[in-house]
């Protein structure tokens, strides 16, 4: 592990490759800025000098002479608010163009790193948890370009560095060996403080990830907290985090609060050196008293500013950490590859699956060799024990994720030759995990329809209709245009499916897909929806997770998995018959009623 | 349910927050001397330039004794001061520190006693920034700005001394250049706050809006919706960036006018001073020292800018952390004054019982029930009838509005919670499981619970087989929220947690619906014979429960309709009746 890190370039070489990407992204924002920190950073230096030429040509002569002569005084006042002025305009220019710079940045990343998001297969976000890639999107992104802000003040300082060494040497060569001694020393000690603090920051960084890991955990599962009276020992668990945490940032504290008074410490130490040697100078009477002001006073003004070096290398771990990260996602690949097909024609398609094997992990499959047909209009129910593998087959089937092995074909056409977007415009998937956009209950329904031409308001209450949905729909304070969401109405779960499904059956798909998609609503309910879609149905293939025998009878079909692996195939009387399995499953209601019946007769005859 | 306290005043809010967290104030005065020690380090410079001026300068040649006396005083000084620097810092860092890991501790346990937390499921990812992202932003403030402020003040009130002791009439030239600022600051407070908040605002619809696109990743795709979002997402982080771009050039804009008005004062005070000198009331030193003071009465000024916007931050932040914190637990534990009741059959009785969610329509009325002890009873009816409402009321993750629940002929409103949380476990329809092993799952029900328990448990409720069947048994990791395992198996494992945890009322709410039939019925005999002597209530839509159960609780529109065991209602008119051969003409074969 460390060996790997040696071998890797060292952070200031990484951070500088990282700055590096985004000067040659906006070059001439970042121009701009860097020449506005530039004439800041001059004119700090010429305030310094206004200062000085004040003290000589003005001040002291007038203390000398007892009598000041008004067009100096005045040309050193203009003189100074001049400086000033431009100074300002300086910093101005230099705030909002680093601003510019690095919002765009942050903006630029997020957009790549979420087209990512939506351009990857499902395979890829099975492997990565969900607060990973949020934080990618949000704290990576403003960790790789957070340098971006300090960044043109520092080039600024360097050139002020630059000038103030420049005007100490035109002072005087003995008073500028003193200034190249405490330059190099401050920007010696940043780096020193730099090196010390990055991975205490680091490491600090990691634990509030961890902290928010676990409230976001602990509140997800807040009912089950609840509910096993386990909130004290929530509370212990988080407290742990919260507390390492804490020492971290003492540590990080600690770091912190030796260096920044050395570095405000040694500018001042530099002042002190500047008067002594000045003074002998002075009595040498190599400077004037007044080019020993303004040395002075440059060292004083140097003393903060300085700083934004120390500001810019501070940044640098966390942004190449941030940026490494997000430029894990950019790289990421296998996304999905599609063909040039088309699924022409109307009505449903006709379904084949052939020798499907699928596995999360190779050694555990999920499916093994799933074959079987599903013809055009027809209705197949796919049966399994809990974990046999019915919704990874549905995930298969609308290809959110490929198989391993094998194939599906839809009117004999693989799914993998298919053009992009044309499985989702045929095909409709409604999982059993319902999710609904923060968005309106129309954009909700209408949302695989966004390329088509605009949904009738008729066709969105059709299917509300038909899902068993336009009752509390018409109920909701705004109709269609409901809010859902963090800021919006809050739904019950059967509620959400009936609009999971609505917008399923919006599109009138040609096959449609549902993984237990009633199961957060009451037989009553369900019965209506599933009588609803047998009479309009016959322009769909549909392939139906179920346990209900409501949900099953009305299947032409029946499909029977155990352990990923179909067991039998066939009219469900026909598999009521021979597979002991698929009997033993479906008829477990009622011979669990017969049983209690029998013996509810033998206590009474006992 | 709206979080309270968000108007608070920035003052009151600072002292709530300080009360909340003590461990800010510990040691306070020792750590304000060491600032006032460590700032005064920075009055060397201008006090050095002025003797080393007036004194050593003086005369044709420089007194170079004196000024070597007087720049090696002040290194020891500075010296000293950088000491006092470390550790005023070094005390800062840990009370603070301290301070904001009681304020996470107390806000992550406040949280879980809040009733918007199992009710409104949107909310969670803000109450997790409340403790987390919130509490951060007073950090800043706290371990830089806070003292930056104290500093400040007492530099910019030494200066003004100095400055007053030096020439009060230059002073008086500062002071009157830097009145206006007194007028504009507040004005571009207002403005950054203003911004500041929109940038906020901006910030979370644009998480939400990526959040989408993760989260939301199957549906994206099963509906080819990618565009669409994508199209959100742009515009998210567009009206983000420029509402930072926005706030960044206020600031730009004001940040210098400070310096600017700065250098006018220098410019009076090089005029005034030179007037004054030549009428022999000041000496060439303290004019020079003045300019000097006058970059220390500036630089705090400039840095109140920055501290004021961190200062916002902080207020804001800290107002959001006691926004839940003083938001009253609706569901409150009684705790020591509370009852604890001895283990065993458990009797429980509903007294005329009402509840409406605040501002709605009532949801539950007038309803009184008793259900004995060691009595399996099922719940029934349709969506929306009141059947959710009712567990909530019984295992009290809320309070009736009216009327009262009695465990024991006590009110649950008395009762204990590690009493009530250890007689009535709840099993809910979505079986959240912790990112860890299913060992480590099915023991959060019981913690001292051991790997046989675990497995004997399993055993008994004929989950063996299935547990055997995963490929590293209990070890076995089910990732975030248990999503390597399937629904059902999710709700097996819940299910396995809740029994483990042994209660005196074991309540299922829709616990086995992802469950397939044979299993659920498998389950069903095993609980029955497990939970022989307790009680049990089973919230189903699947009827073969209420076929099974000693009783059947019928409820309609917020009342019970219907009591009585399965034989006698089914052959009663009535909403069961209708129930029921819905319910069979949907799960049978004929």
């Amino acid at each position: 592990m460390s060996s790997e890190r040696d071998r890797q370039p060292s952070v200031m070489l990484q951070g500088i490759g990282v700055i590096g990407h985004a000067v040659k992204t906006e070059p001439h924002v970042f121009t701009g800025a860097v020449l506005a920190s530039a004439l800041y950073g001059t004119m700090t230096v010429a305030s310094s000098w206004a200062l000085g030429w004040a003290t000589e040509n003005a001040v002291l002569p007038a203390f000398r002479e007892g009598r000041a002569t008004t067009a100096t005084l005045l040309t050193a006042a203009l003189f100074i608010v001049g400086v000033a002025v431009l100074k300002a305009g300086g910093v101005m220019a230099r705030r909002t163009l680093a601003g510019i710079m690095q919002y765009r940045m942050q903006a630029r990343s997020r957009r790549a790193v979420t087209r990512q998001y939506l351009r990857l297969p499902l395979a890829w976000h099975h492997r990565h948890p969900t607060g990973q890639l949020l934080s990618n999107a949000s704290s990576d992104v403003e960790a790789a370009w957070a340098p971006l802000a300090p960044l043109p003040m520092a080039v600024g300082v360097v050139v002020m560095l630059v000038t103030a060494a420049v005007a100490i040497l035109l002072v005087d060569p003995v008073l500028a060996l003193v200034g190249f001694l405490i330059f190099p020393a401050i920007a010696a000690l940043n780096l020193i403080y730099q090196r010390r603090l990055s991975p205490l920051v680091m490491k600090a960084q990691q634990l509030r990830a961890e902290v928010s890991e676990i409230a976001h955990e602990s509140f997800d599962g807040a009912l089950v907290v609840k509910t096993l009276g386990r909130e004290d020992a929530e509370a212990l668990r988080f407290q742990a985090k919260a507390e390492r945490l804490r020492d971290a940032n003492i540590g990080v504290g600690r770091i912190r609060g030796l260096f920044d008074p050395l570095l405000e410490g040694l500018p001042t130490i530099g002042v002190l050196a500047v008067l002594l040697v000045g003074s002998l100078r002075l009595a040498g009477g190599d400077v004037t008293s007044g080019a020993l002001i303004q040395v002075a006073y440059l060292f004083t003004l140097l003393a903060f500013p300085v700083r934004a070096l120390g500001w810019v290398l501070a940044e640098l771990p966390r942004s190449v950490v941030g940026w490494t990260r997000v430029r894990e996602i950019l790289d990421a690949t296998g996304s999905m590859e599609f063909g040039q097909a088309r699924l022409s024609g109307d009505g449903p398609v006709g379904v084949e699956v052939r020798g499907v094997r699928y596995g999360y992990t190779p050694e555990a499959p999920v499916l093994s060799d799933v074959s079987f047909d599903a013809p055009p209009g027809r209705t197949v129910a796919v049966v399994g024990p809990t974990g046999s593998g019915k919704s990874t087959l549905t995930q298969i089937l609308v290809r959110l994720v490929d198989p391993d092995d094998g194939r599906v074909l839809l009117d004999g056409t693989d799914l993998r030759e298919v053009a992009k977007g044309g499985v989702s415009a045929a095909a409709s998937l409604v999982p059993q995990q319902t999710f609904l956009f923060d968005d309106t209950v129309r954009a909700n329904i209408t949302v695989g329809n966004d390329r088509h031409e605009a949904v009738s308001d008729e066709r969105v209450w059709a299917a509300l209709r038909l899902a068993q949905a336009d009752g509390f729909v018409s109920a909701l304070p705004d109709g269609l245009d409901t809010r859902i969401g963090e800021r919006g109405a809050t739904l019950s779960g059967g509620q959400r499916q009936r609009l999971a499904l609505a917008r399923a059956l919006v599109g009138r798909p040609r096959l449609l897909i549902l993984d237990d998609a009633t199961s957060s609503v009451d037989a009553q309910v369900e019965g209506r929806i599933l009588r609803g879609l047998r009479d309009g149905s016959s322009d769909s293939t549909v392939i139906v997770v179920a346990y209900r025998m409501a949900t099953i009878a009305l299947a032409d079909d029946v499909v029977y998995l155990e352990h990923g692996r179909v067991v039998d195939h066939g009219p469900h009387e026909l598999l009521l018959d021979r597979c002991q399995g698929y009997r033993d499953l479906v008829t477990a209601y009622e011979r669990e009623e017969a049983g209690r019946a029998a013996l509810a007769d033998e206590e009474i005859s006992a | 349910m709206t979080m309270q306290a968000e108007e608070r005043s920035a003052v009151a809010t600072l002292r709530r927050g300080l009360a909340l967290s003590p461990e800010f104030v510990v040691g306070l005065p020792v750590t304000l001397t060491l600032a006032v020690l460590a700032t005064l380090g920075r009055l060397i410079v201008p006090i050095a330039i002025q003797q080393v001026i007036d004194r050593g300068l003086r005369g044709a040649a420089p007194d170079l004794p004196f000024i070597r006396n007087a720049v090696l005083l002040c290194a020891v000084a500075v010296v000293l001061s950088a000491v006092c620097g470390y550790l005023m810092n070094v005390r800062l860092y840990r009370s603070t520190e301290s301070g904001l890991a009681t304020l996470r501790g107390k806000g992550f346990r406040h949280v879980h006693d809040l009733s918007v937390l199992t009710q409104n499921t949107e909310r969670r990812g803000a109450l997790v920034s409340r403790i987390t992202g919130d509490v951060d932003q007073i950090s800043t403030f706290m371990q830089w700005g806070g003292l930056m402020i104290i500093i400040s003040v007492g530099q910019l009130l030494i200066a003004s001394v100095l400055m007053a002791v030096y020439s009060w009439q230059l002073a008086l030239v500062v002071w009157v250049c830097f009145v206006p600022m007194a007028f504009a600051v507040p004005r571009f407070q207002r403005w950054v706050a203003k911004a500041y908040t929109i940038v906020r605002e901006r910030t979370g619809d644009m998480l939400a809006a990526v959040s989408e696109s993760v989260v939301g990743s199957t549906v994206i795709r099963a509906y080819g919706s990618e565009e669409r979002t994508a199209r959100r997402v742009d515009e998210a982080v567009d009206a983000h960036r420029s509402a930072q771009t926005r706030a960044q050039k206020i600031i730009a804009f004001t940040f210098p006018i400070t310096e600017l008005v700065g250098a006018v004062a220098i410019a009076g005070v090089v005029l005034v001073g030179v007037w004054l000198g030549v009428d022999g009331q000041l000496t060439p030193g303290r004019l020079v020292a003045f300019l000097f003071l006058i970059t220390l009465f500036i630089s705090p000024l400039q840095l109140a800018t920055e501290v004021l916007n961190d200062a916002q931050n902080a207020v804001a932040g800290w107002r959001r952390v006691l926004g839940v914190l003083d938001t009253p637990t609706d569901v409150a534990d009684p705790g020591e004054s509370g009852v604890t009741l001895p283990r065993g059959p458990i009797t429980v009785a509903f007294d005329r019982v009402g509840f409406s969610y605040p501002g709605g329509p009532p949801v539950l009325h007038d309803v009184s029930l008793e259900i004995a002890p060691r009595t399996r009873v099922a719940v029934v009816g349709e969506t929306g009838s009141g059947k959710t409402t009712f567990a909530k009321l019984l295992t009290r993750l809320m309070d009736p509005t009216s009327g009262r629940v009695l465990v024991d002929g006590a009110d649950l409103r008395r009762l204990r919670f590690s009493s009530l949380r250890s007689r009535i476990v709840m099993v809910p329809q979505d079986g959240f499981l912790f990112d860890a092993t299913l060992a480590e799952n099915i023991r959060f029900g019981r913690p001292t619970a051991t790997d046989d328990d675990i497995t004997l448990a399993m055993t008994e409720l004929g989950l063996a087989d299935w547990l055997q069947g995963l490929p590293a048994g209990l070890a076995t990791p089910v990732g975030q929220r248990g999503e390597s395992l399937s629904a059902g198996e999710r709700q097996l494992v819940a299910l396995a947690r809740a029994y483990l945890a042994d209660p005196d009322l074991l309540l299922l709410d829709e616990a086995t619906s992802a469950v397939d039939p044979a299993t659920e019925v498998r389950l069903a005999r095993a609980l029955e014979s497990v939970t022989r002597g307790r009680t049990s209530v089973t919230i189903a839509h699947r009827l073969s429960t209420a076929e099974a159960a000693d009783e059947v609780l019928v409820f309609e529109h917020g009342r019970v309709v219907q009591r009585g065991p399965h034989d006698r209602l089914v052959r009663q008119e009535g909403v069961y009746a209708d129930l029921y051969a819905s319910w069979t003409s949907a799960a049978h074969t004929s």
